[in-house]
């Protein structure tokens, strides 16, 4: 990687602090976010509760009576800020080497996306070409939130991206795959939810009795490829 | 070595000092809303300081003490009884077995902390005992608690116990300054100086009430209506416990325990650490200023607090001695 990226610290109250990388959503952007995550996530000792990463930023969550011990009386939020600086200033590009791409699944039948064919007829394509053109990026998870579990995931294709509804659903059945904006993302629990969604993934997504609960982690690629409803129906009573 | 529910209360769940190192995942931290309580119920009755605890919301449970237990209570005051004799607040008491626990009248606060001697047992779930209502995690059997549960101690406290229901111990831990009524502070967010002049005058300067639809996962506020200089959307990114953001209606959410991992509405400050428990005993209905502070008083604060909760745990442990 060539030099330093630019960034800027702020503290997120007394116990955080979020270093910030770029104004925009990029691939770019986020390559130093999962660089700084990942090196801060082995250097990370006793005190640090929480590394989060999200598009543009990094958030660290810090045991504040942890470092106040620690630092016995010098400002802990400057300290630590000292600290981050330095971790990015050895951060490695280590992306590339740890890059994992999950393929999920997923059943594009009418019974199971809602709103698959108005989307097709709002974008001025078939749905064939709408599933082709969602099944063929390679995604990136940008960050997991909202839900435990919920990977949001960037970006679509142009030409299928989409807004919210406007009339949220009360309910949307678990493994739901939906798009909002340029992201895609699937649901891990059945929830409300106001993204448009176009097909259902009979994987798992969360697992509160698995050691690591989650499918997909920051960072992760993605890419979903169809299956047919009987498929579907046999994968999920698995 | 039990504790038996014998009538459930709105919102009764076990939690300890939080979740952490899943944030990334979207799993939130959870744990108790007033952390000052829950040190001080543990201390009280000789437990670990971030030993699971009972956070018990009006109206409570009514709960049967299965086995002779040393036990405290702490937070809100919703006037505690066993059988029917005044439990007061912060103060160690024997109970007998089979005495029972009710609730009456709340009078303040909004939580209330139980902590029997040697701890609760309860399900670990990603190294918390804290409940995750969401997930259905941790805890007691990742809910709330209801008519007819029981709870198992984790082991049975020796100790010469008394012949009558309740016999409360010759001392109370005084926690009154610890506790904030009417002012509670803030450091102010990466988005603050996009409120407009008159914005930043209201926020700090006008009473913000807490509504009725107020929860564990956040706090929200009606108070004047905020205005930003600046519309753009923001990029979502990791929000956290006690993060104030401005929603599009111009009113104020802080958020608390349960909170969501991301969000995306602007933060115009967060609530320091020292007055987090304080909010966390307001309800519904109730007035609060919000006072900006900087970054070494909110450390400051916090660091005195810290050392007036060890001279509390100090003056606990010496006072049980006589009683192990």
């Amino acid at each position: 990687m060539s030099g330093i990226p630019s960034y800027q610290i702020t503290p997120c109250g007394d116990h955080a602090l979020t270093v910030q990388f770029g104004e925009s959503i990029s691939p770019e952007v986020h390559r130093h976010v999962i660089n700084l995550y990942k090196h801060l996530s082995q250097l990370s000792g006793e005190g640090i509760r929480d590394i989060i990463p999200a598009y543009t930023t990094v958030t660290v969550v810090y045991d504040l009576a942890f470092f106040l011990k620690k630092y016995a009386g010098q400002p802990v939020s400057e300290k630590l800020s000292r600290f981050i600086q330095e971790a990015i200033a050895e951060m490695q590009d280590a992306e590339i080497q740890t890059k994992r791409l999950v393929k999920v699944p997923v059943c594009y039948d009418a019974s199971l996306a809602p709103d698959l064919f108005s989307l097709a007829e709002e974008k001025n394509i078939t749905t064939e070409e709408l599933i082709r053109l969602h099944t063929e990026t390679i995604y990136k998870v940008y960050m997991l939130g909202f839900l435990p579990g919920f990977a949001y995931m960037g970006s679509v294709d142009a030409k299928i991206a989409a807004a919210r509804k406007t009339d949220p659903r009360t309910k949307v059945p678990a493994g739901s795959v939906g798009i909002a904006g340029t992201q895609t993302g699937i649901y891990p629990f059945e929830s409300p939810g106001g993204w448009q969604l176009i097909g259902q993934t009979p994987l798992p997504v969360f697992d509160a009795g698995k050691n690591s609960p989650c499918l997909f982690s920051p960072g992760d690629t993605v890419q979903f490829f169809p299956i047919t409803l009987t498929e579907f129906k046999k994968m999920q009573n698995a | 070595m039990s504790l038996l529910i014998q009538k459930a209360g709105i919102l009764d769940t076990i939690q300890d000092d939080g979740r952490y190192g899943f944030q990334q995942l979207g799993i939130n931290p959870g744990g108790t809303m007033d952390r000052i309580a829950m040190r001080v119920v543990n201390m009280l009755v000789g437990n670990d300081a971030k030993e699971a605890v009972l956070e018990m919301h009006y109206p409570s449970s009514a709960i049967v003490f299965e086995e002779d237990s040393l036990v405290a209570v702490s937070g809100a005051d919703f006037s505690v009884t066993i059988n029917g004799r005044e439990l007061p607040l912060n103060q160690p008491a024997f109970v007998q077995k089979n005495s029972v626990l009710q609730t009456g009248k709340r009078n303040k606060g909004a939580r209330l902390y139980l902590a029997i001697a040697g701890g609760v047992q309860s399900a670990e779930w990603l190294g918390s005992n804290s409940t995750d209502s969401l997930v259905g995690s941790g805890g007691f059997e990742g809910r709330a608690l209801q008519k007819g549960d029981r709870i198992f101690l984790q082991k049975k406290i020796k100790h010469s116990f008394p012949e009558t229901a309740l016999q409360l111990l010759p001392w109370q831990a005084n926690t009154r300054d610890l506790y904030r009524n009417a002012v509670i502070r803030f450091t102010v967010g990466r988005d603050w100086h996009e409120l407009s002049d008159h914005s930043k005058i209201h926020f700090t300067s006008e009473q913000q009430c807490i509504s009725a639809s107020s929860n564990r996962m956040g706090y929200r506020l009606e108070g004047p209506v905020l205005e930003r200089t600046d519309q753009d959307e923001k990029i979502s990114s990791a929000v956290t416990r006690g993060a104030i953001q401005l929603l599009p209606s111009g009113q104020l959410i802080i958020l608390m325990a349960d909170h969501q991992t991301t969000g995306g509405y602007p933060v115009m400050g967060h609530i320091i650490s020292a007055d987090f428990p304080s909010l966390a005993q307001f309800s519904p209905g109730e007035n609060f200023l919000l006072q900006p502070v900087t970054m070494a008083e909110a450390e400051y604060t916090f660091a005195r607090q810290q050392l007036d909760l060890q001279q509390l745990q100090n003056a606990c442990n010496f006072r049980l001695q006589q009683y192990r």
